[in-house]
Order: structure tokens, then C-alpha cells, then sequence
């Protein structure tokens, strides 16, 4: 039985690591995951280090999971916003970034409303670079959050069927479970209007299909994006009442699905328009799963970034994880 | 120094007046002429530069260059521009008003103009604004422009998206004989976007800038140019489409023309996959289809003037998240290698008296200047460069105040040697600049 090494001391996008890489994270988190479920939810293995939560854009659960991931692993913690930072005053961020390292921070996690900001960092620093949101570009750590629980719950990932439904051109959840989701062998369909699901992402090895309908009996997973109708101007799609109409996971689309498919959502979720209240509570729904799963996954990204050796695969091999 | 040049032996290309041959050129108190005195022959009277081997050109031509006198002193200066010209070997470059003033007054002509008399190495030329501040609201002073001595006028930076204003002003402008020059980008298409709109901004989450917003624009200056019968010039040409439309307008007869940027055929927007704000400019970088039909474009005739487009910006103001860099990169020092590796060595797609003839004499015959020649009695701006020169660009070895290039690190052929202007050696690669 061999583990992959991992040798990055940054995770800015899963679209720049194998699948061997992705599985090792995946690996490791799952045995962090014990540690959550004992008496004592804590582990020595950043002990001396400084973690900086750097989150220039809002986020509640996110934050907080990576707080708590590092808290477990006995990193000391420093919560910093962008209206609490001197960026306020005008300084650039790779200024405020690099004072931060001055104050020998260890790890960096930063939330960012510009595309490509983690990697920025991630190029400069000497500093671990997390990423947790990148504008549009990716969410590595829900990305992995999902394929975490899609495994967990079905064993597998390799041939999955996934429905990734919503705001698709806006979302860095989705680039990011596409990049895992595909690179580990799953079927990945985009379903949403033709304004969010354009057909340029067809490049990424994907279905696209602009109907809810024509995908509810054949997937094993859906994940519903939250309409961010708050960032986009009108043009995309007419109002929330057709959204919902053609693409809401109303309670009777739900009576369609297989028994087995599990329904994800990464949260905040708009209840009524995306999915429906019954059905996000109800049978199926892996939405708190995806939650508690996040905390795991946190704690093997940030240990795995620094220096910590992987765990071995709990599963036989790497690629047998994949089936 | 020496009044009179005796340049000897080198390859002479004129292509303003079908010229290329080996021989030699004269030339006496900064005008070209057949032979000089016999008293000024020979090592003791004029100045001899040894040719042999290389190219003797008409002094190069830009005519879209940022120098960011008056107001962004920090990036550039008119000074460190026209250096970074002389030594691409541009000998004429002329500047965008988007300077802070804007160049949309007599008065801030004046200054540039006086500025560039007393700093400027190499010949510079102005344009004014098309509307007041670039706004695109209100005409500039277009008249009282084309007096204090503009060479054209364009919004470059921004498009007037005022269809209305944008007729009128062209109407007018024409009234002056004065060519209206297009950055070509409609704004409610290309939004907040940063880079092309395609398969990598949908990777990367960047928002898209479409070529469809430079096709509309093209397409409107086309039929403009058509019902006005004025020319209108469309810069920095970036999409497959605009050049087919560009085509089709100029096989009918419109006076409509366009130039090419060598960033726009030497990088696909693929080049932004890590995010390097170096590669981000306006237009944006396309792809390779789009770059095919561009070079397919300059070796038809659709379009007829090369340019760099140079743009300069402090590292400080590049080195930030990339949708908040400003667009555009350095271009003059890097703009003639360029265009030789791609067009010349690489893609053969047109010869080099060709490639000379976009950098000489069409520009100066599109803006009226009284240059781009070797004729007998013409202002001695010459040019003597090696097409086949192997040099690596380095950014620290840039004349600029800035530092914004994609091209360092690259291996390159073709490079300006010497750069004469006005009969006066002003650069040459050994021994640098002649102050």
C-alpha cells in the first residue's frame, strides 16, 4: 500500500492537482473525521502554528469551519475582515498579506471577491495559501467537502452521475466540483438557463442541459446552487419566479428522483426558490452531512499544506477509492 | 557631431517607393540626399556607418503609443516613451490623449507639443479627443484641435458608444480632413469583463470581454465610414470577425482601415491561466483562430498599419488582484522583434520590405506626415535593423519607468540596430543612447 505525497504548500485550485492529489486530501480527511466524533476534538498537529482567517468577502459557515478545522489541529487562530484590515485605507492586498507573514502566520485562508487573488498570494508568500472562494474561480475546500460526502454516502465516485443545477457562470463551487467531480471519473451535467449554463463550459468535459426535467430520473446527485440573484444584473434569466418554475427543486420534481440520490447544497440556501423547504429537510438531503464533512476536510487541507504526511488511504489503494 | 551621414552598403528598403537594393545613403543637415560633397566623403567629413549585412530602412512609424505626459509621470514620461521608441527603432510615434488632462484642449497640445520639443528623442506626434474628457457626450473642440496641430482624433481607451455623437463627430471632423481613429469596444456587451470571453474565462471565473463587442463597433464604424465618406480608423484589432467585417467593407470601396498589435498575434488567452496581470490588456488577448484570421488579415491588405499599443504601467499598479490591474503592457521595445518573428520568420506571411512598408509608409501616408521614405529630400529618419538579430527580451533592460511586459524571458529575431532622427544618430544597440 503506497500514499501519495503531498508536496504543495498551497491549495489555490483543484484544477492544478492530479487525481492522486485530490485523493489523498480525501484520504486524510476522512480520518480527521474521527477526531470530530471523539470526547476530545482536538489533535496536536499544528500546535505552534498561526493560522490567519483572511476574509475580504462575507462568509459565515466557511469561516467558521476553518476556524474550527484549525482550532482542532491546535493552530492559534487571528479572524481578520476586509473592513476590520487597512485595506480599508487604501492598502493593497498583497501589502496587508505580506504584514500578516511579517507577523509569522504560518497558514493564510483567504475569501476573496477576485478571481485568481488566492494565487496571487500563493506566488509571493512564503505562507501556506488556502484558498476559500476566489470570485468565480473555484472553492477548493467545498469542492472537496462534496466529493467527500458523495463517497461517504455511496461508496464510490468513479461513474457517479452528478447534477450541478443553478448558478453555474457565476459559481466557484461549481468549477471546483467539476474539476474533482470529472477528475475522478464521475459524469458531471450542468442544468440551468442558457444565460448561466453558456456553452463554453462544454470545454470541461461536461453535459449541458437547460431543463431540471430531463436529468430528475437519472442522476444519483444533485447539487443545487443558490441563485446569487443579488449579484447579477437582470439579463440573465427574467425573475425568481420563472427560476423556480423551470429549474426549483419543487417537492413534486423531488417525487421523480431515484430513492438513492442524494440532494446537496452548499449553502446559504434560498428556501422556496432553489429548493424547496420539505424537500431540503427531507429524504435525501445531505445538506448538514455536507456541513460536518467541511470541518474534516479543512483539517486535512490545512495539515496536509503544512508538511504534514498523508495518512494512509483507508481504502486499499487510491484507485480502488475511485470505484 | 557630424551634419552629414554616409550609411554604407547595407540592404536599402523603401517601400514607399518600391526600393530594395544594396548601396549606400547620404545624408546632409538632416535630409536625405543622392551624394554628398566631395569634401565630405570619406572619414574626415561625414559620419560613415558600416550597413553591410543589414537592413536600411525608413525610420519606423507608430502611431498608437501611451506616453502619460501630462498626469501619470510615474509610468512614463514623453521622454522615457520616445526612448523606449528609439530604441525599437521608431524614429515617429504618436500619443493618445487618455493623458490626465485629458488631450481634448488646444492648450494641453500645446504642452505635450513643447514637452516633446524639448525631452523627446524621436519624433512625436499628437492626437486629440474625439469628445470632451473622453466622455463620449460632447464633441471636443475639434476645429481648434486640428489648428494647435493633432494628427487625429480618437477616445482611445474608451469607445463613444453615442452612435449620434459618434456621426457628428466624424462629420465634423472630416470637415478638418482630420482621420478619426476607434477603440473599438461596445461597453454594454464587454461590461465589467477583463479578459476574452471563452473557454478560459469560463475556467478561470473571470468575467468575459466578447469579441462580439468589438465586432459591433467595427461594424458601426464601417457603415459610418460608409455615410460619411470619411475614414475611420479601427485600433488594435483583436477579433477573427472584425477583420472578416473589416474585409468585406474594404473590398467595396469604404474608407475604413485598421491596425494590428503583435500581442494580438503572438498570445492566446490561455496566457492568463495563472493569473499574471502582465497579460492582461484591452482588447484582450483571443484565440488562436482569432490570431489566424489577423495575420490572414495583414497578409491580404485588410489591415494595413502595424502598432504597439504601448501602454505603460508602474509595477505596484499591476501587481494587484487581476480584475483590479489596469489593462496593457509595454510594446515599443519589443514591437518590430516581434512582428518580424511571427510574420516573417514563423508564419511567412509576408515579406519583409512588407512588414516595413506597415511601419513606414502607410502610417504616414494614413496620417498625412511627411515621413515612412527614403526619398531623396524627405527628413532623414532611417532606421537600421538586423532581421535575423537572436536576442532575449529583458524587462530590466527596458528605457521605460515601467516594467509591464509578457515578453520577458522570450527568444526573439530582429531587432533594430540604429535608429537615426533627423539626420542624427539617436540610439544604437552598442553603444545605447546619443543624448
Amino acid at each position: 500500500m503506497t500514499t501519495h505525497q503531498w508536496k504543495h504548500k498551497d491549495l489555490c485550485a483543484l484544477a492544478d492537482h492530479t487525481p492522486d492529489e485530490l485523493i489523498t486530501i480525501l484520504d486524510t480527511a476522512k480520518a480527521f473525521k474521527g477526531v470530530g466524533e471523539r470526547n476530545l476534538k482536538k489533535v496536536p498537529a499544528l500546535r505552534g502554528k498561526t493560522l490567519v482567517n483572511f476574509f475580504i468577502e462575507p462568509s459565515t459557515r466557511t469561516r467558521i469551519s476553518f476556524e474550527l478545522a484549525a482550532m482542532r489541529l491546535s493552530a492559534d487562530v487571528i479572524n481578520i475582515s476586509a473592513s476590520a484590515s487597512s485595506l480599508e485605507k487604501g492598502e493593497t492586498l498583497l501589502d496587508t498579506a505580506r504584514n500578516l507573514e511579517a507577523l509569522r502566520a504560518d497558514l493564510i485562508v483567504i475569501r476573496h471577491q477576485s478571481a485568481g487573488s488566492a494565487r496571487f498570494l500563493a506566488d509571493r508568500l512564503n505562507a501556506s495559501v488556502i484558498n476559500a472562494g476566489d470570485g468565480a474561480h473555484e472553492h477548493p475546500t467545498q469542492g472537496l467537502l462534496d466529493a467527500f460526502t458523495i463517497r461517504e454516502k455511496l461508496g464510490y465516485i468513479k461513474g457517479v452521475h452528478v447534477a450541478i443545477v443553478g448558478d453555474i457562470l457565476f459559481s466557484r463551487v461549481a468549477r471546483s466540483n467539476i474539476q474533482l467531480l470529472t477528475k475522478l471519473g464521475a459524469e458531471v451535467t450542468l442544468v440551468g438557463p442558457s444565460t448561466l449554463v453558456p456553452a463554453t463550459f462544454a470545454c470541461l468535459g461536461v453535459k449541458l442541459v437547460h431543463s431540471i426535467d430531463e436529468v430528475l430520473e437519472e442522476v444519483d446527485v444533485i447539487n443545487l446552487l443558490r441563485i446569487q440573484y443579488e449579484r447579477q444584473r437582470k439579463e440573465y434569466f427574467p425573475g425568481l419566479g420563472e427560476y423556480t418554475a423551470r429549474f426549483g427543486l419543487t417537492k413534486k420534481r423531488a417525487e421523480r428522483i431515484k430513492p438513492e440520490c442524494l440532494i446537496m447544497h452548499p449553502g446559504p440556501m434560498n428556501r422556496g426558490i432553489e429548493i424547496d423547504s420539505d424537500v431540503a429537510d427531507g429524504r435525501g438531503s445531505v445538506i448538514l452531512d455536507q456541513v460536518t464533512n467541511g470541518l474534516a476536510v479543512r483539517m486535512a487541507v490545512l495539515y496536509l499544506c503544512s508538511g504534514g504526511a498523508p495518512f494512509a488511504p483507508v481504502t486499499p489503494s487510491a484507485t480502488d477509492s475511485l470505484s | 557631431m557630424n551634419a552629414s551621414l554616409h550609411i554604407k552598403g547595407g540592404r536599402i528598403i523603401d517601400p514607399a517607393n518600391g526600393i530594395d537594393r544594396i548601396g549606400d545613403l547620404f545624408v546632409r543637415d538632416g535630409i536625405i540626399v543622392d551624394s554628398l560633397p566631395k569634401n565630405e566623403k570619406g572619414e574626415r567629413g561625414a559620419e560613415v556607418i558600416d550597413a553591410t549585412g543589414k537592413v536600411v530602412s525608413p525610420g519606423l512609424i507608430d502611431i498608437h503609443v501611451h506616453f502619460r505626459e501630462p498626469g501619470q509621470s510615474h509610468k512614463e514620461t514623453i521622454a522615457t516613451g520616445a526612448r523606449c521608441a528609439a530604441a525599437g527603432g521608431f524614429t515617429t510615434v504618436v500619443c493618445m490623449p487618455n493623458t490626465s488632462p485629458v488631450a481634448d484642449s488646444p492648450a494641453t497640445i500645446a504642452w505635450i507639443q513643447e514637452r516633446a520639443a524639448s525631452t523627446a528623442c524621436v519624433n512625436v506626434f499628437c492626437t486629440g479627443a474625439i469628445t470632451k474628457g473622453l466622455a463620449g457626450e460632447e464633441m471636443a473642440p475639434i476645429g481648434a484641435l486640428a489648428a494647435a496641430g493633432v494628427v487625429a482624433l480618437t477616445d482611445d481607451g474608451r469607445c463613444v458608444q453615442n452612435h449620434g455623437v459618434m456621426r457628428r463627430a466624424v462629420e465634423y471632423a472630416r470637415h478638418y480632413g482630420l482621420p478619426v481613429m476607434d477603440h473599438c469596444q461596445e461597453t454594454t456587451l464587454s461590461a465589467d469583463g477583463v479578459m476574452n470571453e471563452g473557454e478560459w474565462s469560463t475556467r478561470l471565473g473571470l468575467p468575459g470581454w466578447p469579441s462580439l463587442a468589438e465586432d459591433l463597433i467595427v461594424a458601426r464604424n464601417i457603415l459610418l465610414a460608409e455615410e460619411t465618406g470619411h475614414p475611420i480608423h479601427c485600433q488594435h484589432i483583436s477579433s477573427a470577425r472584425s477583420v472578416r467585417l473589416l474585409r468585406e467593407a474594404r473590398q467595396r470601396g469604404v474608407p475604413i482601415t485598421a491596425e494590428a498589435c503583435p500581442h494580438h498575434i503572438a498570445l492566446t488567452d490561455g496566457e492568463l491561466k495563472n493569473f499574471d496581470t502582465n497579460f492582461k490588456m484591452n482588447p484582450p488577448l483571443r484565440t488562436q483562430a482569432d490570431i489566424d484570421e489577423i495575420i490572414a488579415g495583414i497578409s491580404d491588405g485588410t489591415i494595413t498599419i502595424l502598432a504597439s499599443d504601448h501602454a505603460p504601467h508602474a509595477t505596484y499598479e499591476k501587481e494587484v488582484e487581476f480584475d483590479r490591474a489596469p489593462f496593457g503592457i509595454l510594446g515599443l521595445e519589443t514591437e518590430l522583434a516581434l512582428f518580424l518573428e511571427i510574420l516573417l520568420h514563423q508564419r511567412k506571411a509576408l515579406t519583409l520590405p512588407q512588414i516595413l512598408g506597415m511601419l513606414t509608409v502607410n502610417p504616414a501616408k494614413f496620417l498625412r506626415l511627411d515621413r515612412g521614405t527614403l526619398s531623396t529630400g524627405a527628413p532623414a529618419d532611417i532606421t537600421i535593423l538586423d532581421p535575423d538579430h537572436a536576442w532575449t527580451v529583458d524587462k530590466n533592460e527596458s528605457s521605460s519607468l515601467s516594467r509591464n511586459t509578457p515578453f520577458h524571458g522570450h527568444s526573439l529575431r530582429g531587432r533594430a540596430l540604429t535608429t537615426i532622427v533627423g539626420g542624427k544618430v539617436v540610439w544604437d544597440l552598442e553603444s545605447g543612447f546619443r543624448s
